[in-house]
């Protein structure tokens, strides 16, 4: 079961290293969203300073529910997901592997890209912390029900609109707590309760999505 | 012997065929009997009820609203039901009852958020207020639009009934954890500016009139849940030999009513 998960794991980081623009564009699509919101709220410090948390968490959002939807594309079209779900007992495995390769190639930079965000938007270096540590804990949470929506629209002809709708509601706890800590930082509170529900959310999500996303998975290719 | 023949009876109407007639004879019923207690419902609310002393005639609507949201909690957690039935049992019509509930369930909660904005207007002064109850709502409506979109888009009726069973049970596993989230949500941003919970205390009257509605209300959706269930089962059994003998029998209902009517219209 370990020997699937790396492999698979391994195997979607060389095929995303092997086309380096189509792994850019959630980043490339989280700084142009982001950009946006100075331009169409306009420039006053204050207010995008009040707003940053929710316009970073927002852009992360979306940027993961983008991205997701060609988690098992690829490997439906050439027929490997079919080879790779035949694997004994490695169904849950291969279904954790593409969610957390698909962290490490979104979730990941875009935590690392934050503070030049939280910078461009006046965030407080404590602020800019809570926002890198909020998208760490609650990013994995939005590329396991992301995989679950790929999952279900596996094929399907407007699986992308299709995905954002089914899953953003399910997303909504990950949105408000990830963005809540941000806020309670800026607003001198302490942001514990939050790391700690976004976490139960995490742990939440970890156990019970994998499972979900196989069955999923079954559903679609029966 | 009597529990296998009660069981016998009790899952004959798991068969479409035993259902389709069952609940073409039931519907009238149940339409019949919302209307009756809608119209007691309305009466007492609306002649009998006292004017409520801060809220005027307003919170009448309160017979509709608080039903209706009742209705849109429950019928969401029913449909969860009869959807995870259909794909751990293979029971086929406990698949179409859930589709068959969806659209009933999206519209109390759309009628829910409807008539609490015209409720909100002349009470807070405001259509909408992002409070916890009112997002909450909100997002149920997400959820029932994102399983009627999901089921509709996919054009296998196996693989719609499982991945609509699959997603029905994750949202109601999410639906606590959402509600929990964004009443935190909105206690850290703000004080609650506006509490339902500080409605009226409820007169005696105001309360039998609001259960009559939600009597009602569940009539309604026995109704026209039956409605859509029966029209669901014969589309997707439309080659079986029950179909075609119910189809067969109202069309030759309707060719007699035709011919008696175009016989007395000769008559006369």
């Amino acid at each position: 079961m370990r020997g699937t998960f790396a492999a698979v794991v391994g195997r979607d980081l060389r095929l995303a290293a092997r086309r380096r623009i189509d792994a850019a564009l959630p980043i490339a699509f989280f700084a142009v969203a982001i950009s946006l919101f100075p331009l169409g709220v306009g420039p006053e410090p204050q207010m995008l300073r009040q707003i940053a948390p929710g316009v970073v968490w927002v852009a992360a959002l979306l940027a993961a529910m983008l991205s997701v939807t060609q988690l098992y594309a690829g490997d439906l079209a050439d027929g490997s997901l079919e080879q790779m779900l035949l694997v004994p007992g490695g169904r849950i495995a291969i279904v954790a592997a593409k969610a957390v390769s698909h962290w490490l190639l979104t979730g990941l930079p875009l935590a690392i890209a934050a503070p030049v965000f939280g910078l461009v938007f006046d965030l407080s270096p404590e602020g800019i912390r809570a926002l890198v540590a909020s998208l760490l804990l609650g990013t994995p949470v939005l590329s396991l029900m992301g995989g679950l929506g790929a999952a279900l629209t596996l094929g399907l002809r407007s699986g992308a609109v299709l995905l954002i709708l089914i899953i953003v509601p399910l997303c909504i706890p990950a949105l408000i707590f990830g963005a809540g800590a941000v806020a309670a930082v800026d607003a001198g509170q302490s942001a514990r309760g939050h790391y700690s529900l976004l976490g139960a959310v995490l742990i939440f999500t970890g156990v019970l999505a994998p499972v979900a996303t196989a069955a999923a998975l079954r559903i679609a290719t029966e | 012997m009597d529990v296998v023949n009660t069981r016998w009876r009790f899952f004959r109407y798991a068969s479409p065929a035993a259902f389709y007639p069952l609940a073409g004879r039931l519907v009238p019923w149940f339409a019949a009997v919302a209307a009756v207690l809608a119209l007691a419902g309305l009466y007492l609310g609306m002649l009998r009820a006292p004017t409520d002393a801060t809220q005027g005639d307003a919170y009448r609507i309160i017979f509709i609203h608080v039903p209706a949201a009742w209705m849109s909690m429950v019928l969401y957690v029913v449909m969860a039901f009869w959807a995870a039935i259909g794909w751990a049992f293979n029971a086929r019509l406990a698949s179409v009852v859930a589709r068959a509930i969806a659209p009933t369930g999206a519209m109390f909660t759309f009628l829910a958020l409807w008539t609490g904005a015209l409720w909100g207007k002349p009470t807070w002064g405001t259509w909408w207020v992002w409070d916890a109850r009112l997002t909450s709502e909100l997002i149920l409506l997400f959820l029932y639009g994102g399983y009627l979109a999901l089921v509709s888009a996919i054009d296998d009726v196996r693989r719609a009934d499982r991945a609509g069973a699959l997603l029905a049970i994750v949202g109601s596993v999410n639906v606590p954890i959402i509600y929990f989230s964004v009443i935190w949500w909105n206690t850290l941003h703000q004080g609650a500016s506006v509490s339902v919970a500080a409605a009226p205390k409820m007169a005696a009257i105001m309360l039998q009139s609001m259960l009559l509605m939600t009597l009602s209300f569940w009539a309604y959706a026995f109704a026209v849940v039956f409605v859509r269930a029966r029209a669901i089962a014969l589309e997707r059994d439309n080659r079986s030999a029950w179909a075609a003998e119910a189809v067969g029998r109202a069309r030759t209902r309707t060719q007699t009513q035709t011919q008696a009517r175009t016989q007395t219209g000769a008559g006369t």
